[in-house]
């Protein structure tokens, strides 16, 4: 009889060219697919070109500019900056050379790359998706392995449509309940990373179940899957379900006979009942409160309710140290109210929280009402396509009413790799995924929270409580 | 990629848990579209000061650690960005090791395709080589990959490593064209993948014109 095996166990087993030692611990893992951007990928095409070779599938590839481009909400070609014109100009020379098709800066589908590939069914469960970046997880929504690789690696996929993979030890992490009114999936998974730590799945691909994680839309099983990275794993995953189905039906554009074999098949990608785990590790859904950051690492998290901590009270001296050099970065005095934290900045946007469910549920708060003196709020849509429908349903009109500036899509401000920054020292509420030392400027001050978390610190110039906002419509 | 066999030269203490790709190379130097010119980002806001001037209380600004071919570091290092630049950076700038208990999964395989050796050594030898890199009188140690040994005036720490990671960076290998050379196989795993999944191929790129 078979080994039990996980859903993890069983997307890689599926993908294995060969092993390179006796365990299948280390393989050739064949690669379904990718998505490239402009800032990863040029050394890997240079290599290539350098190297004479070709790429070995084209068409498993799509090119996105997302990293480098302006927001600004009139579109053009050129970019003002020289190193992202360049970045831009090369990328689409190299996608023109080796037949990758790319979605540019004017094309009416550019988007976050981890946004667009879903919503125009790119992804399929089983699928293993490696690309140049790390929130590939996202796609584990849908069943599928997506990880993150370097550009070296992109360039050994290029060439070949694999890459050379050590196989991960298992997590399940299980949500069961249901989630408290103004708790969101970003809150599910910044409470994970706050009790595991940062490293905490470090050399693991996590699984999600459990009650509350199948009541959850795709949408929100994106945004897990997406910061499961923050705590480290390399692949995190979601059975797919009617819901991924319903999701994918419209989206590939399948034939019926073909589209009823793939959902057979996608239906056994499930655990087995008596699979092996390394770790498990359960968080009650009742449990959990909407969550901010208070430092400079993603598990450097409290509920909204809580005050920010005393380094005094750590009694390892090296996490003390740590602790007392966010704090001075993030300007915080310990025992402060998190609710009492001023902000200058309000951000909806990233691959993580700026999809269309995020944009309706942050609007619902803010309709009606107007962000606080002071306080500079902008949203940048996921995608160009998330910012049509937002448009066709009024959330523009409601976003701008409040004084929220209403953006072109791209990874903006999450990175601030394009001109959307923090000056030093201003203070940013921000549905993104990562609140590092100068992520969104230098000297600037991330705290990560939900979209809807956001528009509540933009409409109070503070941290705030969502859940203290009924829709007034 | 350059071989890595025996390597001798200083190492420098870096202890801070969870040291992020995006502090090891800044966004500002991400703009490039070759490896050029990374060695003046690695650690730049750590390095410099915010008129540009070097920063004396970074380590590797200070007389005994300038030179360092070796970094001790704390736990997750690396984690972040998938941005291979921090490692073309740090190679730059004359890193050839990594002395730590744990790194985040990309960041360990971006240094494995550039000759980055990242040793993970057992938790509880960390304070004693966090005391030789301390102390400049000390810190000069000699790390042979064949033996797994690192060696130090008054000591040494032996590691464990993929056998495969470490025939890798001792062979200096292109795993480009290790992996071509076995492309018969790949095609014909390939071929028997998409046959019997054809909803894979049918759905290409489709829905990839706008709906609206």
């Amino acid at each position: 009889m078979q080994r039990s095996r996980t859903l993890y166990d069983k997307v890689v087993d599926a993908h294995c060219v060969s092993s390179f030692d006796d365990e299948g611990r280390q393989v050739l893992l064949y690669v379904d697919r990718t998505v490239l951007n402009e800032y990863t990928s040029p050394q890997a095409f240079s290599g290539l070109r350098e190297a004479g070779r070709a790429v070995w599938r084209p068409d498993a590839a799509l090119g996105v500019v997302d990293h480098v481009n302006p927001t600004a909400p009139l579109r053009v070609r050129e970019m003002a900056d020289a190193g992202g014109q360049r970045q831009t100009s090369y990328f689409a020379e190299n996608c023109r050379d080796f037949g990758i098709e790319l979605f540019d800066v004017l094309h009416p589908m550019q988007g976050i790359e981890h946004v667009v590939m879903p919503e125009l069914g790119r992804v399929m469960p089983g699928m293993v998706v490696a690309a140049g970046d790390s929130h590939t997880t996202t796609y584990g929504a849908f069943g599928a392995l997506g990880f993150g690789i370097g550009t070296s690696d992109i360039e050994h996929y290029l060439a070949t449509q694999t890459v050379i993979y050590r196989r991960l030890k298992s997590m399940r992490v299980e949500v069961d309940g249901t989630l408290q009114s103004g708790a969101t999936p970003k809150d599910v998974v910044m409470s994970l990373i706050r009790e595991i730590g940062a490293a905490g799945a470090t050399g693991y691909a996590i699984e999600f179940c459990g009650t509350a994680i199948e009541a959850m839309s795709v949408e929100g099983r994106m945004t897990i899957c997406n910061m499961a990275v923050e705590c480290g794993a390399r692949g995190a995953l979601i059975a797919p379900d009617n819901k991924v189905f319903d999701y994918l039906e419209p989206r590939v554009g399948l034939d019926h006979d073909l589209w009823c074999r793939a959902v057979a098949h996608w239906r056994t990608l499930k655990s087995d009942p008596d699979a092996d785990w390394d770790r498990r590790v359960e968080i009650p859904a009742a449990s959990i409160e909407p969550m901010v950051t208070w430092g400079t690492s993603p598990d450097q998290a409290l509920p909204i309710s809580g005050v920010v901590p005393d380094p005094a009270d750590e009694t390892d001296l090296a996490r003390r140290r740590d602790l007392e050099r966010s704090l001075t970065y993030m300007g915080l005095q310990p025992g402060t109210r998190l609710e009492d934290v001023a902000i200058d900045r309000a951000f909806i946007g990233s691959c993580t929280n700026a999809r269309i469910e995020d944009l309706r549920a942050a609007a619902a708060i803010v309709k009606g009402r107007h962000v606080a003196g002071g306080v500079r709020a902008m949203v940048v849509p996921g995608s160009s396509a998330v910012k049509r429908q937002a448009e066709r349903e009024g959330l523009d009109r409601i976003f701008i009413e409040a004084g929220f500036e209403w953006r072109q899509s791209g990874c903006s401000m999450c990175l601030a790799m394009n001109d959307d920054v923090l000056a030093p020292g201003e203070r940013c509420a921000s549905s993104t995924n990562r609140n590092f030392e100068g992520r969104q400027g230098s000297g600037g001050r991330t705290h990560l929270m939900s979209p809807v978390m956001v528009a509540a610190a933009a409409l109070c110039g503070r941290l705030a409580d969502s859940r203290q906002f009924v829709p007034l419509s | 990629m350059e071989p890595f066999t025996i390597v001798e030269g200083i190492a420098a203490p870096l202890p801070a848990a969870n040291v992020d790709t995006d502090v090891i190379m800044p966004k500002k130097f991400l703009k490039g579209v070759d490896r050029a010119g990374l060695r003046d980002g690695v650690f730049h806001d750590l390095r410099f000061d915010e008129a540009g001037q070097l920063n004396n209380t970074f380590i590797l600004n200070q007389a005994g650690w300038a030179d360092a071919a070796f970094l001790v570091v704390g736990p997750n290092f690396g984690c972040g960005s998938s941005r291979e630049h921090a490692v073309w950076g740090l190679r730059q700038l004359g890193i050839r090791a990594l002395i730590g208990t744990t790194y985040a999964g990309i960041f360990f395989d971006n240094c494995a395709r550039n000759g980055l050796l990242a040793i993970t050594l057992e938790p509880n030898r960390m304070a004693e080589i966090f005391a030789l890199a301390t102390d400049s009188a000390r810190n000069r140690l000699s790390i042979d990959l064949a033996a797994q040994l690192i060696t130090a005036a008054d000591g040494s720490f032996a590691f464990d490593i993929d056998p495969l990671l470490k025939a890798s960076l001792i062979a200096g290998l292109d795993t480009v064209g290790v992996t071509l050379a076995n492309s018969h196989a790949i095609r014909a795993f390939e071929r028997n993948y998409l046959a019997d999944r054809p909803w894979l191929a049918a759905a290409q790129g489709a829905a990839s014109t706008p709906s609206s």
